[in-house]
C-alpha cells in the first residue's frame, strides 16, 4: 500500500521534472513539452487507476501555488486560461491510456503506443477543444484549427511513449506495473 | 521550491483561504455572464484595481505570472481584426486576463499550507472510503521533496549522456529517468513501511 503511494508520488514528480524541459514553442500559444509526454507515461507504466492518480496529485500541486506547470506556471490562473481543457483532461488521458496498456495483450511497445494516442491525443483533444473554444470565445471547428498545429509534435511524443515504455519493459521486466 | 505566493504583504493575505476561492468562484461565474458592456468592464478591472492597490513590486509579480498568455492574446487581435469584429475580440481578451489575473490574484495572496488546508478539507467527505488526510498530506510532501531529486537526476543522466556519446541527448535519457523514478519509489516505500507506514 505504501508503494501505491510512493508510486504516485514519484510519478507526480515525474510529471513536474519533464516540465522543466524546455518546450519548443510554437504559433498560437500552447508550447511542445515533454510534459504531456510524462501524462502519458503515467498511464502506460503505471496503469490506469495509478497514472490518473498520479496526475491528480500533480494537478492539484499546480493549483495550489507550484510552478511546476511547463513553463513554470502555476497556481489558479492557468486553470483560468485558455489550456484549461488540456489540464482538466490530463487525468483521464492518463487512465485511458493505463487502460489500453492493461486490458490489450498485444505487446508492449505497440499497446502503450495505441493507449498513448488513444489517451494522450484522441481523450486529451477531446477536453482540450472545448475548453480553448469557450476560453477564447471561438467555435469547436475554430478551435481545433487553432490546436492542428500541435498535432505533429503529439504524434511524436506517441512514439517516444511506447519507445519509453517497451525500453522499461525490456530492461526491467518487472517494473512495469500496468503489466504486473 | 519555491511558491507563487507573493512575498509582499497586501490585506488580501490575511483574508481566509476558502473565502478567497469562493469569492473567485464567484467572479468567474459573473464574468462570464454580464452581457451589459459597462457592468462587465466595471466587473473585469475589480482584479486589476486590487492588485494595484498592491503597491509596485506586487504588480509587477502579478504581470509576469500574466505573460503566458501573450501567444492567445496576439491570436486574438489578429484574428478578430481579421474577421472584422474588434469589439468582440476586446470582450473576450479583456474576459480571459480578468479572469486569470483573478485567479492568480488568490494564488499570489495565499500561502502554500493554507491552500493544503483548503485542500485537506475538500477531501475530507473521502476519509470514510479509505483515504485518509495524513495519507494525501504525505503524498504531496513526496512530491515536493522529490522534484528537486529527480530533476538531479535527470540532469546526471544528460550529462553521462554526453560524456559517452557524441550525438546530443534525446529522448533515450527518459528510460533511465523513468527507472530511477520507480526505484525512488520502492525504496521510499521500504523507508515508510519501516517507520510505521503510511496510514
Amino acid at each position: 500500500m505504501e508503494r501505491n503511494l510512493t508510486h504516485i508520488a514519484l510519478f507526480a514528480a515525474l510529471v513536474a521534472v519533464l516540465g522543466l524541459v524546455p518546450p519548443i514553442m510554437l504559433g498560437s500559444g500552447v508550447p511542445i513539452t515533454a510534459q504531456s509526454l510524462g501524462i502519458m507515461l503515467c498511464g502506460t507504466v503505471l496503469g490506469a487507476r495509478k497514472g490518473a492518480l498520479a496526475v491528480l496529485v500533480f494537478l492539484a500541486l499546480v493549483a495550489v501555488g507550484l510552478p511546476i506547470l511547463s513553463g513554470g506556471r502555476g497556481g489558479l490562473g492557468v486553470f483560468a486560461g485558455p489550456s484549461v481543457g488540456f489540464l482538466l483532461g490530463f487525468p483521464i488521458a492518463a487512465f485511458v491510456a493505463g487502460l489500453v496498456m492493461e486490458r490489450w495483450t498485444a505487446p508492449v511497445g505497440l499497446a502503450a503506443g495505441v493507449g498513448a494516442a488513444l489517451g494522450g491525443v484522441i481523450v486529451l483533444y477531446a477536453f482540450g477543444i472545448p475548453g480553448m473554444a469557450v476560453m477564447l470565445g471561438k467555435t469547436l471547428p475554430e478551435a481545433a484549427l487553432l490546436i492542428a498545429a500541435y498535432l505533429p509534435g503529439d504524434a511524436i511524443k506517441v512514439v517516444l511513449a511506447a519507445l519509453i515504455t517497451r525500453g522499461i519493459a525490456q530492461m526491467r521486466p518487472g517494473a512495469l506495473l500496468s503489466r504486473p | 521550491m519555491l511558491t507563487l505566493t507573493s512575498p509582499v504583504e497586501t490585506p488580501l493575505h490575511g483574508v481566509r483561504a476558502g473565502v478567497k476561492l469562493a469569492a473567485l468562484c464567484g467572479f468567474t461565474v459573473v464574468l462570464f455572464w454580464l452581457k451589459n458592456p459597462i457592468s462587465f468592464a466595471l466587473a473585469a478591472l475589480i482584479p486589476f484595481s486590487m492588485i494595484a492597490s498592491g503597491g509596485p513590486v506586487f504588480a509587477r509579480h502579478a504581470l509576469r505570472m500574466l505573460r503566458p498568455l501573450w501567444p492567445f492574446l496576439v491570436l486574438l487581435a489578429l484574428w478578430h481584426w481579421w474577421t472584422d469584429d474588434l469589439a468582440q475580440g476586446a470582450t473576450i481578451t479583456l474576459r480571459l486576463i480578468s479572469a486569470v489575473a483573478a485567479a492568480n490574484l488568490v494564488t499570489m495572496t495565499t500561502r502554500l499550507s493554507d491552500m493544503l488546508a483548503v485542500i485537506e478539507v475538500l477531501l475530507a467527505p473521502l476519509a470514510r472510503f479509505g483515504l485518509p488526510p495524513r495519507r494525501v498530506a504525505l503524498t504531496f510532501a513526496l512530491v515536493i521533496r522529490f522534484i528537486p531529486v529527480l530533476a538531479g537526476r535527470l540532469t546526471q543522466i544528460t550529462e553521462a549522456f554526453t560524456a559517452r556519446s557524441r550525438r546530443k541527448p534525446r529522448w533515450r535519457v527518459l528510460v533511465p529517468a523513468t527507472l530511477a523514478a520507480l526505484d525512488d519509489a520502492d525504496h521510499v516505500a521500504e523507508a515508510l513501511r519501516a517507520r510505521g507506514g503510511a496510514g
